[in-house]
């Protein structure tokens, strides 16, 4: 999938911030968040907990818990329009048809008391105002599509009486159910066994591709995302540290902490000596450290790195690196 | 490779069934929850065997009877020649000094309302024998140390580190007796990528420092190949294939070894064109009622009419054992067969 | 899981929305940073100490609390605003209203209203202390055996409590406390804890059941605990904090339920000086003497409304999901 400027942008995050005000303090869990996803194109979005990954996702989603979330600045747009100022009506409209997420947890994402038929066929009946006979044959082919068996025998079951994959299928299939432009997958396939991640990646790439759906993935897997996206931003400390397309970044990191990351996991294809281990912890979110915050725990870390903040620097067309020594990582790597 | 020493554990025949019960005050068994059906292993000093499998296999099941936390239904664990299962009472205490326990949420296996030196100085004082008491803060603070911790953190409470921190506060609490084996239940599974490193490398150090066998249960088989001397691979119940980690992942012989490893994402995207995917049908079946037979065959590409009438023994295959080499690689399928699933390693060697 | 699951009875505090959002900012902020970044800082403090800050800075808890001890030091010494007899009555000026040195008038004996109804506070108290006391401490050992050991022990207690939740209070005390006729406060607070225990065992047994199922426990008996340093070190002090709240909450419900059996004539008798007995009596006339009700009626709400918000300041202290 080599679209890249190609693609007209869905969603163009720019500058994004938000912050969490608790009785201990305030969090900066998004500082200055920029992204965009074009149509059939995949974003994921790597990081650690903490990193603001999700709570990105949230607020684009218009879903984040409010208080103690709160939105501070930034624009979210999406085909143009900036969804933080549309009235709260048009933006649920939006989010209902065009925007969908897809989340970790399948079982609790679904109301245990409705059968999955019924939250199914909902989605057409408020959105699309069908008839409930209608819907209920729609729900039964949207289960068909997102391959559960014996779907018509099915429809009328509760999500628990579903394993977790078939679960996390139902939770695709209410996202796809209105054709949206974009879905964004909290890290979808956390939750399941290796087998059954495979099944549910494989289904959500062949849906995108399907419709042409932008996507954005949000994870901390590093396997997944070489598996299935086509550009990367890696988040530390609510920044971006690093954005590139995903073969660039796996063959030559330009931020210190990303070349971490790859040196600090394990590889299933080959017998590794001792992981590399990124010295330290993440940072707290109430006391990020002045200049770079990634530099207590970075071996590249400068005396320019403890002052001076990093901005995105242009490294190749389509790469940047919030790091003052982008080009020695670069060539190290 | 560590293998060649003594082999201080044995594991044999283990099964663990779950009665499943109606009625309240007068129950009566309607079934039972096979979660572990007959695995046999060895475990020897220095070694770590790694036990891998997908939720509900009974990997987490065999680690509570390694450690005397389940009753095993039947079958043997032989700590040094003795059986441990049945013990009770002081022998058991004093076995349960040699074989310890990580746990895998590091945020439930510290008590909340104890002190980080109580934590890891309550093996003292259930074993009042093996340190004297004066000496034990100093113990406590030599233990912190060992797994990386500032000893000045001894009076701070378990909410006030994160969620590493408490892990190896979990490991020196299992190290404070010198026990000779560790069972590691995902010790690493709930931290993040760049802790999850630390720790490992943490494990492994101690390992060597202090001699201990290990038996690491996980479900990330990237981890387990890492830090692994031997691999068994388990389903629903059972062991599907018994090797060295090599043999495991470089020449795997069961169907669902091959499935499970086709499956783990590479951090590569160039393995995205260059290997083969098998993909599995269906779930998992409930292990309240495990198919006859081959426990995989429901949802084995390779299965014939044998699979579902003859439970495939445990064993190297014919084929494989007349080819001379790899003598110690058992596969329990009646059509094992080797068959490459990992991406080709770098083809430029640079 | 292969062990029956059984309901859980946990606590569902009455401010459950409230709770639910609460919740969720604390998995927000879970995925967010470490406790301290990582590297602790500041003195160490126990999950008490923390609950014990939160409570200082509540002025719920503040006031309801500056109440209790008021209230429990009349009981102990009424002389000290109260210096009059309580029993010592004219009948001449029965239904009084107001008079200098008599601020809340007269009863239909003739009795202070205002002595009356400072000294009934020992009466309310003590039963709301010693029935709450009796209560907790039956029904936790008896829960927390039954959550820790299970098996037929836990079914036969759970039978047990049902049946006593079974009865209806009022019609149980009829029936007890007209068997029992002594009209002091040893039988309703013996009546009290009989039907309160098993509110009080159902939270210690679902407290100690979760807490069991803990991995710390698990540890302990790894490393070779017996129950009783598993039941006292691990389970116990992670089990009580439910126990508080309910036994908080009880006390004042146990108080107000002193107050309507003697209200009905089978709790407290004369010559008990007791907010209920006045109550029933001033009832009668409440039309041409509402300052007899009025007065006993109001120091009773206080009481309870006091013990109720205390308890729901300690469960929002404690109760560790808003942790």
């Amino acid at each position: 999938m080599e679209h890249q400027e190609a693609q007209p942008v869905l969603l163009d995050v720019r500058d994004l911030q938000v912050e969490f005000r608790t009785r201990d303090g305030v969090a900066k869990a998004v500082n200055g968040v920029s992204y965009s996803v074009g149509e059939g194109e995949t974003l994921a979005v790597l990081g650690e907990s903490g990193s603001g990954k999700s709570v990105t996702a949230q607020a684009i989603m218009g879903i984040l818990d409010s208080p103690p979330g709160h939105i501070t600045g930034g624009r979210v747009f999406f085909r143009g329009e900036d969804l933080l100022t549309m009235p709260a009506e048009t933006r649920r409209r939006v989010r209902g048809a065009k925007l969908a997420m897809v989340f970790q947890d399948a079982l609790s994402s679904l109301n245990p008391v409705l059968s999955v038929g019924a939250q199914l066929s909902e989605m057409f009946e408020v959105h699309e105002g069908m008839t409930r006979k209608d819907s209920r044959a729609k729900a039964v082919q949207l289960m068909d599509r997102v391959r559960i068996p014996a779907a018509r025998e099915r429809v009328g079951d509760y999500p628990h009486q579903f394993s977790g994959g078939m679960r996390q299928r139902i939770m695709i299939a209410m996202a796809i159910a209105l054709e949206p432009d974009l879905i964004i997958a909290d890290e979808p396939t956390t939750a399941l066994d290796v087998t059954v991640q495979a099944q549910v990646m494989d289904l959500l790439a062949e849906l995108q591709r399907e419709y042409n759906m932008g996507l954005i993935l949000i994870t901390h897997d590093l396997g997944v995302v070489a598996d299935v996206a086509d550009k990367i931003a890696v988040m530390y400390a609510g920044r971006i540290v690093e954005t590139a397309p995903v073969h660039d970044l796996y063959a030559a990191p330009a931020h210190p902490y990303t070349r971490g990351l790859l040196d600090s996991i394990p590889r299933l294809d080959r017998k590794g000596q001792q992981l590399y281990a990124i010295k330290g912890l993440p940072p707290n979110l109430m006391a990020i450290p002045p200049g770079c915050p990634f530099n207590p725990r970075c071996p590249r870390a400068q005396d320019i790195c403890r002052t001076d903040r990093p901005p995105l620097f242009a490294v190749a067309p389509g790469r940047t690196s919030a790091c003052h020594f982008w080009k020695d990582t670069l060539d190290e790597s | 490779m560590r293998a060649d020493g003594e082999v201080i554990l044995e594991v044999r025949d283990l099964v663990k069934h779950y009665p499943l019960t109606q009625g309240i005050l007068f129950k009566r068994q309607v079934g039972a929850v096979q979660a572990v059906s007959g695995i046999s292993f060895d475990l020897r000093r220095g070694e770590t065997l790694g036990i891998v499998g997908e939720s509900g296999c009974g990997k987490s099941t065999v680690a509570k009877m390694l450690v005397n936390l389940e009753r095993p239904t039947s079958g043997q664990i032989r700590y040094k020649g003795e059986d441990i299962t049945k013990l009770s009472g002081r022998a058991l205490k004093a076995v349960r000094r040699n074989i310890q326990m990580v746990f895998q949420d590091p945020y439930t296996s510290l008590n909340p309302r104890m002190t980080v030196g109580d934590i890891i100085g309550e093996p003292f004082e259930i074993h009042p024998e093996v340190a004297p008491k004066g000496s034990r803060r100093q113990k406590v603070r030599d233990l912190l140390d060992v797994v990386g911790l500032n000893p000045e953190y001894i009076n701070r409470y378990p909410h006030q580190f994160s969620g590493g921190q408490r892990q190896r506060i979990g490991i020196a609490r299992g190290l404070a007796l010198r026990p000779e084996v560790i069972v590691a239940d995902e010790p690493v599974s709930a931290l993040d990528v760049s802790v999850q490193a630390q720790v490992v490398n943490l494990l492994e150090r101690l390992q060597d420092e202090f001699d201990l066998s290990y038996v690491f249960i996980a479900h990330d088989l990237s981890v387990v190949r890492h830090i692994s001397d031997r691999v068994a691979v388990m389903y629903l119940g059972r062991l599907a294939e018994v090797g060295t980690d090599a043999q495991i992942y470089e020449h795997p012989t069961h169907p669902y070894t091959q499935a499970l490893l086709s499956a783990v994402p590479v951090p590569d995207p160039r393995a995205r064109t260059r290997r083969e995917r098998i993909l599995l049908a269906g779930d998992v079946p409930s292990p309240a009622h495990p198919p006859s037979g081959c426990r995989f065959r429901t949802r084995c590409w390779k299965a014939q009419v044998k699979c579902a009438e003859v439970v495939p023994p445990l064993e190297v295959p014919d084929w494989f054992r007349e080819g001379g080499g790899g003598s110690t690689h058992e596969s329990a399928c009646h059509f094992a067969e080797e068959r490459d699933v990992l991406p080709p390693t770098e083809a430029d060697p640079g | 899981m292969p062990e029956s699951l059984e309901p859980q009875d946990a606590i569902t505090p009455a401010g459950g929305g409230a709770m639910s959002l609460a919740t969720s900012e604390a998995e927000t902020l879970e995925k967010g940073p470490p406790p301290s970044g990582g590297v602790p800082t500041g003195r160490p403090r126990s999950l008490w100490s923390d609950a014990w800050q939160d409570l200082r800075r509540n002025p719920v808890f503040v006031v309801s609390a500056l109440i209790i001890v008021f209230l429990v030091l009349i009981a102990i010494w009424p002389e000290m605003i109260a210096s009059g007899n309580p029993l010592q009555c004219d009948l001449a000026k029965a239904q009084d209203g107001s008079a200098p040195g008599h601020p809340f008038g007269y009863d239909a004996q003739g009795c202070d209203v205002y002595t009356r109804t400072v000294h009934g506070a020992r009466a309310s108290i003590t039963v709301g202390i010693c029935a709450t006391a009796g209560a907790t401490l039956l029904g936790s050992v008896l829960g927390g055996l039954a959550g820790f050991f299970g098996g037929w022990w836990d079914a036969l207690l759970s039978r047990l409590a049902d049946i006593f939740f079974g009865i209806p209070i009022i019609l149980g005390g009829l029936v007890f406390l007209s068997v029992v006729t002594s009209g002091s406060v040893w039988p309703v607070v013996g009546f009290i804890v009989l039907l309160g225990w098993p509110q009080i065992s159902r939270i210690a047994r679902g407290a100690v059941v979760t807490a069991r199922q803990n991995d710390y426990v698990q540890a302990a008996r790894a490393l070779g605990a017996g129950n009783g340093r598993m039941l006292l070190r691990h389970i116990a002090p992670n089990a009580v904090a439910p126990v508080i709240v309910v036994a908080t909450i009880a006390l004042g419900t146990y108080i107000a339920l002193e107050a309507t059996l003697s209200f009905i004539g089978v709790g407290l008798k004369p010559p008990t000086v007791s907010w209920g007995i006045d109550i029933s009596n001033a009832s009668v006339q409440i039309r041409n003497a509402p300052h007899m009700l009025l007065w006993p009626a109001g120091a009773l709400s206080i009481t309870v409304l006091a013990f109720i918000m205390l308890g729901d300041a300690v469960r929002d202290a404690l109760d560790p999901k808003l942790r």
